[in-house]
């Protein structure tokens, strides 16, 4: 790269103020300003990408021959093969599996449905609809079996929200950081459209006893997976979810049916649901009693965290894409909060010394992923990303530093793979280098 | 019955009225399910007891079926593998790892619970009562919550004093 490049990239959104520290620009210039920002990465990415003029156009082989049939079930171009979810347990080996959301590759706030993160504690089961039945007993006047075919014909919501696994982020409990992409970090949330009958409207069919406190939601997957979940959230905004972006939900996600419980930890989100017992106190079951509560660093733990809270990464720059020159990037991640509505995101390019405000992508949906925008002129130097979230309620993701002299951290690095805690909502950090290169560290 | 009265009254029978539409709005296509039909699937057992079955286990009977159905995942004697550790562990769990038996589970009764619905993991629910019962023993003892010639039953399981019970805290009490 000559000099004058370097110049011409650098010189880009000069016309643009900058708002923060090391290159943040004004938000508004990808709002009612874009034309100022459109002008001035023009002029800076124009030549500087070949360094010569532009190139004879001509056309595509694609362009002078007919193309191929039209496949009945659409996927992505075959130039798309790399975005791919990471799946950990390739050979089915008698342990969960997990895989992984390819953030680095997405630009929206939905996740597309072969991309849906998925954790199955006994493999994905293959479940035949028309015998899959939902049970609803316990502490009620008329218990109640279902079929697929009379929960079709019942009044449905659609709603859009994202499922997070209560140990997404878990990485960032090491004590230093885990050289590793925004996927294998932060992949364990997605977010989707999912319709389906309100749990409530079965509940009211079948009579809830007043005295009832809580249900015991159970799948229909090889642990019988079981969760408590308190009968006022069951009550507020439960969906037994049977679509997932329009289409039948996708059997890492629970086919037939899955509970889906807005903003609280994903291994509550029961798929595969078979049966929901109203009772008066919680079963302490193995993923609540063990595997979802959280050692804290004075031995104690807490149980029933449920509430995934407000938090924030940046998607894109993260590790794995190399800036190519100085010049105009956008910086773009996701926020969502289990409480309700993105309020703020705010971006910082200097690792917390100055910060500046992002703009929110509408809609802006509660329990959702919002995505946010910030312009951002990288002039070639080192550079630490972050982003940090608020929650309409005022709640703000924490920095590393305050959340883990909280909740603690492990004395030496674990597996990436590693779950050393959950509920880890606190500030990412990606460092930028002089190559363009991005690494995630602690700042 | 005065004017005012009678309005009133005739309004708060279409509230009732409004109401009852609202949860009608269901189709109601729920068939009643009886406890007979509900056999095979209830199965969640409670901290208090609640919903254990007859029966009881012996440690010993429960090692033969430990060595033979799980410690091909958990390790000899529940030292650990491909599967979590089971037995003895550090003296507190930490974020280095080892949630135990003995140094992390609240209650007893998770352990029959989680037996019986999900393991072994390659023949989930292949296990009869009366063998969920010897292997709880079997764990127990070995983490040595119990004594090696207890017997554990619907009475006794419940009643087993987990060290860790009292060291939890509920995280958003507001929301329970």
């Amino acid at each position: 790269m000559t000099r004058s490049r370097h110049r011409r990239g650098a010189n880009a959104g000069k016309s643009v103020p900058h708002v923060a520290g090391n290159g943040l620009l004004d938000r508004r210039a990808l709002l009612g300003r874009g034309i100022m920002l459109a002008g001035a990465m023009g002029a800076g990415t124009a030549g500087s990408l070949t360094g010569a003029a532009a190139e004879a156009l001509v056309d595509g082989p694609w362009s002078n021959e007919v193309g191929d049939v039209i496949p009945a079930y659409q996927t992505a171009s075959k130039f798309e093969k790399d975005v791919l979810r990471t799946v950990d347990n390739p050979k089915n080996e008698p342990r969960n599996s997990r895989a992984r959301t390819p953030h680095q590759s997405l630009k929206g706030i939905i996740t597309p449905n072969g991309l849906h993160f998925t954790i199955c504690h006994g493999g994905v089961p293959d479940i035949d609809p028309a015998k899959h039945r939902l049970v609803i007993h316990g502490m009620v006047k008329r218990p109640l079996v279902f079929d697929l075919e009379a929960l079709e014909r019942y009044p449905m919501v659609s709603r859009v929200g994202f499922v997070e696994c209560g140990g997404n982020s878990a990485p960032l409990f090491s004590n230093a950081p885990i050289d590793a992409d925004v996927q294998a970090l932060h992949g364990l949330a997605s977010c989707s459209e999912w319709t389906g009958v309100l749990l409530s409207t079965l509940l009211e069919e079948a009579g809830v006893d007043p005295k009832a406190k809580w249900l015991i939601a159970e799948g229909a997957d090889s642990p019988r997976l079981s969760r408590s979940v308190p009968l006022a959230k069951a009550m507020d905004d439960a969906m037994v979810a049977m679509y997932q972006n329009g289409e039948r939900i996708q059997p890492g996600q629970g086919y037939p049916m899955r509970l889906w419980l807005p903003g609280y930890e994903g291994n509550m989100n029961v798929k595969y649901l078979r049966r929901v017992q109203v009772t008066d106190q919680p079963a302490l079951t193995f993923y609540e009693a063990r595997t979802y509560s959280q050692i804290l660093p004075d031995g104690r733990a807490y149980r029933f965290y449920f509430l995934q809270e407000v938090k924030s990464f940046i998607s894109s720059p993260s590790p794995g894409h190399k800036l190519k020159e100085p010049g105009i990037y956008e910086i773009t991640g996701v926020a969502y909060a289990g409480t309700g509505r993105i309020a703020k995101v705010m971006v910082s390019a200097d690792g917390g010394k100055s910060w500046a405000e992002a703009a929110l992508q509408e809609p802006r949906l509660p329990k959702a992923f919002t995505r946010f925008r910030m312009p951002w002129r990288w002039d070639g130097g080192p550079a630490i990303l972050q982003s940090r979230a608020w929650d309409e309620a005022g709640n703000m993701q924490p920095t590393r530093e305050a959340f883990v002299a909280l909740r603690g951290q492990t004395s030496k690095p674990p597996s990436v793979l590693g779950f050393p805690s959950q509920h880890f909502n606190a500030i990412t950090s990606w460092a930028v280098d002089a190559k363009g290169e991005i690494k995630h560290v602690y700042a | 019955m005065s004017m005012r009265k009678g309005l009133l009254a005739a309004g708060v029978a279409a509230l009732a009225l409004a109401a009852g539409a609202a949860r009608a709005e269901g189709p109601n296509l729920g068939k009643p399910v009886t406890p007979s039909d509900l056999k095979a699937w209830d199965i969640n057992v409670f901290p208090d007891g609640t919903n254990l079955p007859p029966g009881s286990g012996k440690a010993s009977a429960g090692a033969k079926l430990y060595a033979e159905q799980c410690s091909s995942c958990h390790g000899d004697n529940g030292k650990g593998g491909i599967a979590g550790q089971l037995v003895g562990g550090p003296p507190r769990a930490s974020l280095d790892g080892g949630k135990t038996i003995a140094n992390f589970w609240p209650a007893a009764t998770t352990l029959f619970d989680f037996i019986r619905r999900a393991m072994p993991y390659t023949a989930p629910k292949s296990l009869t009562d009366q063998e969920v019962y010897d292997v709880t023993a079997y764990l127990l003892a070995a983490n040595k919550l119990i004594g090696e010639n207890d017997e554990i039953n619907a009475k006794t399981l419940p009643q087993v004093k987990m060290p860790n019970r009292d060291n939890f805290i509920i995280r958003f009490p507001d929301r329970i």
